[in-house]
């Protein structure tokens, strides 16, 4: 794998896949019910480049949000491996230690989840700062430039300012889901994982992400998405995965 | 190697025994610069026996403690002298207590209270310390007119601040907590959270806290540890353990609550 490319957005696109999953599975054992096992995933093998987008297909219950939480490392995997990001930084997280996953998280893989987790007492700009915030080190020009591209994302998917300062728990389902996304994309990351971004959105504001989904593929991050809209799939995928066809 | 490539903390095979009682059996855990560890379990289990034994305040039976210092590398704890030990929990550590009560003094003033580390680390100039106090009185959002006050007319939310105050004045780079906000009122333990979150991204703190709600750990951990019986029986990221639990215990811990 070419290490030049590792931890850089834009720029030459790397031939070498930023997300590879190799036979994996993943198996849920219910202790408390018997120990009964959900086979959930099973020989799944997938290959996602930087400038790619995929989206991931399948019925209710196939396992496309499992799949995601095992690229983001939240779902442990029982089988196969899973190498994410390129060169010096790229890591398998069925064997990474808690460490090698953290920085994973900071430096190469973004996720935004189907619901906002809120975190009480802090504010909706917080909130999408956070990740820049992180980086920051304390550093006051850095934090100052993270609340700006806070309230730049947040003009553009049409959150009223009066809502800025406020926690998101009280906020409507499609204002949290924006929110969600905005957390998600403000750091740049070559690596991508949607769950569902426009469910719950107006048409202007499903065009819009529609539009910083297809930015941030073009500026060189790998993408893989759960999109049940049709329209926002066509405009944004490069390539369609049926769950299907790892069984 | 620098700071950022070793633990701060790092704890090897420490036990515990109580009569023929094993509390703590054979723990190990690293824990990094400005990371924060929450140890969760049901009660029993053998979580603050671990913390005292890490924070060199109960001498264990077996193990090992080492801690990386600001300037010396890497000590045993426990091969350093008593006295040293004192000086590293009064100025690199901090300890904050379930009960304010048993980690402030409720004679002396709050001032006085946040002062006293100082005065432990030979500061003698009274306005540096009074001044000193005031900042952390007003840090962690205290009314900083309360300073000649004593903690004893406090409420709890205010001891358990003006504790986190008496700890966090000397800047010390690791700090073991244990139930730092049970015993308080939901919307008061909501504020406390808060701030803990705040300060220990702030200060780049590491931590250990002890507790019992799932809740607190989302909110404030990277890690998390999950004891039985005074063992370990499960590790990991915080929210790989709590929406992807694999042991029968964590697995009945996790689906006892209402979404931790
Ligand atoms: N943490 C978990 N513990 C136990 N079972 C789980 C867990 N997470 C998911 N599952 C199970 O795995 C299966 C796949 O779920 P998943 O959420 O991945 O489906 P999906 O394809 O995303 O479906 P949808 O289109 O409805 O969102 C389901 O049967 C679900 O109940
Ligand atoms: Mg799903």
């Amino acid at each position: 794998m070419s290490s030049t490319l590792s931890g850089t957005m834009g720029g030459a696109m790397s031939v070498t896949a930023a997300v590879q999953v190799r036979d994996l599975g993943k198996t849920f054992t219910l202790h408390n019910q018997g120990g009964a096992e959900l086979a959930v995933l099973h020989g799944v093998s997938l290959e996602v480049r930087r400038g790619e987008c995929v989206a991931l297909d399948g019925p209710s219950g196939a396992g496309k949000s499992t799949l995601l939480k095992c690229i983001y490392g939240n779902y442990r995997t029982t089988q196969g491996s899973l190498i994410v990001g390129e060169g010096e930084n790229a890591i398998d997280l069925a064997t990474a230690s808690a460490r090698q996953q953290m920085a994973m998280r900071r430096t190469t893989v973004g996720y935004v989840s189907q619901f906002l987790r809120a975190i009480p007492r802090v504010s909706a700009l917080d909130i999408v700062a956070e990740p820049l915030m992180e980086d920051a080190n304390g550093d006051p020009d850095k934090l100052v430039a993270a609340r700006r591209a806070a309230e730049t994302l947040l003009l553009r998917l049409r959150i009223p300012v009066r809502l800025w300062s406020v926690p998101p728990a009280t906020f409507s389902g499609g204002e949290q889901q924006r929110i969600n996304i905005a957390r998600g994309l403000i750091r740049p990351r070559p690596v991508l994982l949607l769950d569902e971004p426009t469910a719950s959105l107006d048409a202007d504001n499903r065009i819009t992400v529609t539009a910083m989904i297809n930015e941030a593929r073009e500026q060189g991050a790998a993408i893989i998405g759960i999109f049940h809209d049709q329209r926002v799939r066509d405009s944004v995928a490069t390539r369609v995965v049926n769950m299907a066809d790892f069984k | 190697m620098s700071e950022q490539d070793q633990p701060i903390l790092r704890v090897e095979a420490l036990s515990k025994r109580y009569g023929d009682r094993l509390a703590v059996d054979q723990v190990s855990f690293d824990l990094w610069p400005g990371e924060v560890l929450a140890v969760v379990g049901e009660s029993g289990s053998g979580k603050t026996t671990l913390l005292n034994c890490a924070s060199a305040r109960l001498l264990p039976d077996s193990g090992r403690v080492d801690f990386l210092t600001r300037h010396e590398g890497v000590v045993d704890v426990y091969r350093l002298s008593e006295a040293a030990r004192r000086l590293l929990a009064r100025t690199d550590w901090g300890y904050v207590h379930q009960n304010p009560a048993d980690g402030l003094r409720m004679d002396v003033s709050a001032g006085a209270n946040v002062g006293e580390r100082l005065m432990a680390l030979g500061e003698r100039h009274y306005g540096r310390i009074r001044q000193e106090a005031t900042q952390w009185l007003s840090r962690v959002e205290m009314q900083e007119d309360r300073i000649d006050e004593s903690p004893a007319t406090f409420s709890g939310g205010m001891r358990q601040r003006l504790q986190i105050a008496r700890n966090l004045v000397t800047r010390p780079r690791l700090v073991f907590m244990d139930e730092p906000t049970s015993g308080l009122d939901v919307s008061v333990q909501a504020k406390l959270l808060d701030l803990l979150r705040t300060l220990t991204h702030q200060l780049h703190l590491a931590s250990v806290i002890v507790t019992h709600d799932l809740a607190v750990a989302r909110l404030l951990a990277h890690r998390m540890m999950v004891m039985k019986d005074g063992r370990v029986v499960e590790q990991g990221l915080t929210d790989q353990v709590l929406d992807d639990p694999q042991h029968p215990y964590t697995q009945l811990l996790v689906s006892s609550v209402l979404q931790p």
